[in-house]
């Protein structure tokens, strides 16, 4: 009986291995496309094609299937139905009032930031105090001298431990708040004083009077990382996205730029993603919806008014409402689609609206003078803000605290498969 | 097979929007139906397509698809729509399960010149019912819409503190959207939007199985159908 003995050293397994595995991928059915390939295929034509594109969806939406799927999780957490939900009350007034002397009346300046540890930092003039809200105790962070004072901006890191300070002189300070002890103080990344802050992990983006907004890494010697330039007066709104993909800058110059991270080059300056011209007055207020991705609330200063709504993908105003009122801050309900505003001249208030149809559900006075600056808590009932009349008030505009709590926690990087994918 | 002669009809672009309006009609509610997004019992048997096709009853449901697929035809029409795509959301997550994808690409010269193609629509309609069959059989390799699955934000609780959580991921909606499906548009960028349609983000699903389905011609439009969906994780349990 013969048997076939292959002569291994004859073969060539490199070439055949080559014709066993992308050999037979080149034959393989072309009309049948592998899943792999066919996503592939697609999403490059979704990024490539998507500035020719814009996405829409229809607004009445079909009637709820009642019922349908029988087996509702009792682990997932059920959201509220709206309407069985009950309107809340919403106090019309303050529920706290604190003293704030020497508080900068200055429009363009960012002095007031609530961290996620629960403390409000706030500063007057050369010092910087910080206010904890779970025992309502004030101590001081920091006073610094009259030649490089007053303190233009404070930002709490997102731990809610560290916080950086902005100066008049143009330096910016990092602190540890626990220990009361400065870490480093970054300097020569501008040429006049800091007025806005934003963090994004373990880069602190600032923006200067010299129109300059520069990405610090806090965590290395040379912190200057990327600059950004395009504003041609001072920065006075800084907010990054969620997602931290991409960053929105407001300026005096009335111009509101998007920057995406994706387009960063280390060396060369970086160009802006959109840059956006609608508004007729500076734009401190800056606000990324947290329910819907890509959408950006901005206000318009005394000269303009308006709160504009925009499409941070596409670069399209989606709406535009004019408050009557110059508008100095700009935040989002965690718990609603709500959006609360403050204002400066006649009433000095804060107004909430019902998203998107701009209903105004409340309008909160008790400042005697224009609301500069606005926080909010971490469990994002409270709202903190500050005015030309020197007092920090309390308002509970969001909802008790007790209500809060049944919102359902989402994923907690709520944007990030989105941006891988793109 | 050849010596037949195949009588071809005059398609023009209004009537070429119109069949391809109404196939996305049809699709939609085979799928609803066949996904179990609205119970059996709320269909009606139609027939289309050589087929039974079901149709909701329910007006609300109905309503909304054909006003639907009369703006659609109005963008077909203009040769601004790129593709439409209805998306199946969980109930209680808002998580994107599944997503139908029907990308259209347009004759421009049809579009600019108003001219008009031939093509027989017995051979139109023998296409769309192929795709039709496709999606009714799709429930042989779809996961399951209404078992158990465990929703994976509980895995962060409600024990967590952490001020980044209650971020809710929803539609721009004044009223609060429970329901279970939507349908986007991808137009070109110079379409003025209408007053009842907003804009969106794509509501992608991560890491998706994806499977092609077969596409149609008019010879104006061509439509390629891709539903893609979110993969079974918990097949163990």
């Amino acid at each position: 009986m013969d048997r076939f003995i292959p002569n291994r050293s004859a073969m060539d397994f490199d070439y055949a291995h080559y014709m066993l595995t992308e050999g037979r991928e080149t034959k393989q059915d072309q009309t049948v496309c592998s899943p792999a390939k066919e996503a592939y295929r697609k999403l490059l034509a979704e990024s490539l094609n998507m500035n020719r594109t814009r996405i829409l969806a229809f607004k009445n939406k079909p009637p709820t299937p009642v019922e349908h799927f029988p087996s509702e999780n009792s682990t997932a957490s059920v959201r509220p139905t709206n309407s069985a939900k009950p309107r809340r009350h919403i106090p019309q007034s303050s529920e706290r009032t604190l003293d704030a002397p020497d508080l900068v009346d200055d429009f363009y300046l960012n002095l007031l930031d609530w961290g996620s540890g629960n403390v409000l930092a706030i500063a007057l003039g050369n010092t910087v105090y910080l206010w904890d809200a779970s025992d309502s105790s004030t101590s001081e962070l920091v006073t610094v001298d009259d030649e490089n004072g007053p303190v233009t901006s404070v930002s709490w890191a997102p731990d809610g431990r560290h916080i950086a300070i902005g100066l008049n002189n143009s330096e910016v300070q990092l602190w540890d708040s626990t220990s009361n002890r400065q870490l480093r103080t970054m300097r020569g990344c501008h040429g006049s004083r800091v007025g806005s802050m934003a963090w994004n992990n373990h880069i602190l983006t600032t923006g200067g009077m010299d129109g300059q907004i520069v990405n610090n890494d806090v965590r290395i010697r040379s912190h200057v990382v990327e600059t950004y330039r395009g504003h041609q007066q001072e920065v006075c709104g800084l907010k990054w996205s969620a997602s931290g993909q991409q960053l929105a800058s407001g300026g005096n110059d009335n111009v509101v730029h998007i920057w995406d991270r994706s387009m960063a080059s280390s060396n060369s300056p970086t160009q802006w993603l959109h840059r956006l011209e609608d508004h007729t007055s500076a734009v401190k207020a800056l606000a990324w919806c947290p329910f819907q991705s890509n959408l950006l609330a901005t206000g318009g200063g005394g000269g303009d008014r308006t709160i504009k709504f925009w499409n941070t993908h596409t670069g399209a105003c989606l709406n535009s409402v004019d408050t009557g009122s110059q508008v100095s801050a700009l935040l989002w309900s965690k718990n609603e689609r709500e959006l609360l505003s403050s204002h400066g001249f006649t009433q000095n208030q804060l107004t909430l609206w019902k998203y998107p149809s701009m209903a105004k559900m409340a309008e909160l006075t008790g400042h005697t003078s224009r609301v500069l600056y606005m926080a909010q808590s971490p469990d994002g009932c409270t709202v903190a803000t500050a005015a030309g009349d020197e007092t920090l008030r309390f308002w509970n505009v969001f909802g008790a605290p007790e209500v809060a709590k049944a919102a359902p926690k989402a994923n907690h990087e709520p944007f990030s498969q989105l941006n891988r994918i793109r | 097979m050849a010596s037949r002669s195949v009588a071809k009809d005059i398609i023009t672009l209004r009537g070429s929007a119109a069949i391809v309006s109404e196939f996305f009609g049809y699709a939609a509610n085979s799928i609803l139906y066949n996904r179990g997004v609205y119970p059996e019992e709320s269909f009606a048997k139609v027939k289309k397509y050589g087929l039974p096709m079901l149709l909701t009853q329910d007006e609300g449901v109905k309503s909304f698809i054909s006003n639907l697929t009369a703006q659609l035809s109005e963008w077909l029409e203009a040769g601004k729509l790129q593709r439409v795509v209805l998306v199946i959301m969980s109930k209680a997550s808002n998580e994107v399960l599944e997503r139908w994808n029907f990308s259209i690409e347009t004759d421009g010269e049809v579009v600019e010149k108003g001219v008009s193609r031939e093509k027989s629509d017995k051979e139109i309609m023998r296409e769309i019912q192929a795709i039709m069959r496709q999606i009714a059989s799709s429930i042989t390799y779809l996961p399951c819409l209404d078992e158990p699955f465990s929703c994976p934000h509980t895995s962060f609780g409600h024990g967590s503190s952490s001020s980044a959580g209650g971020f809710i991921v929803s539609l721009p909606l004044d009223v609060l959207f429970t329901g279970v499906f939507d349908v986007l548009a991808y137009t070109d960028t110079d379409v003025a939007v209408p007053f009842t349609w907003i804009e969106s983000d794509p509501k992608l699903i991560a890491n998706p199985q994806m499977v092609k389905l077969h596409s149609f011609d008019t010879k104006i439009h061509k439509v390629d159908t891709l539903v893609s969906y979110k993969n079974d994780e918990w097949d163990e349990q």
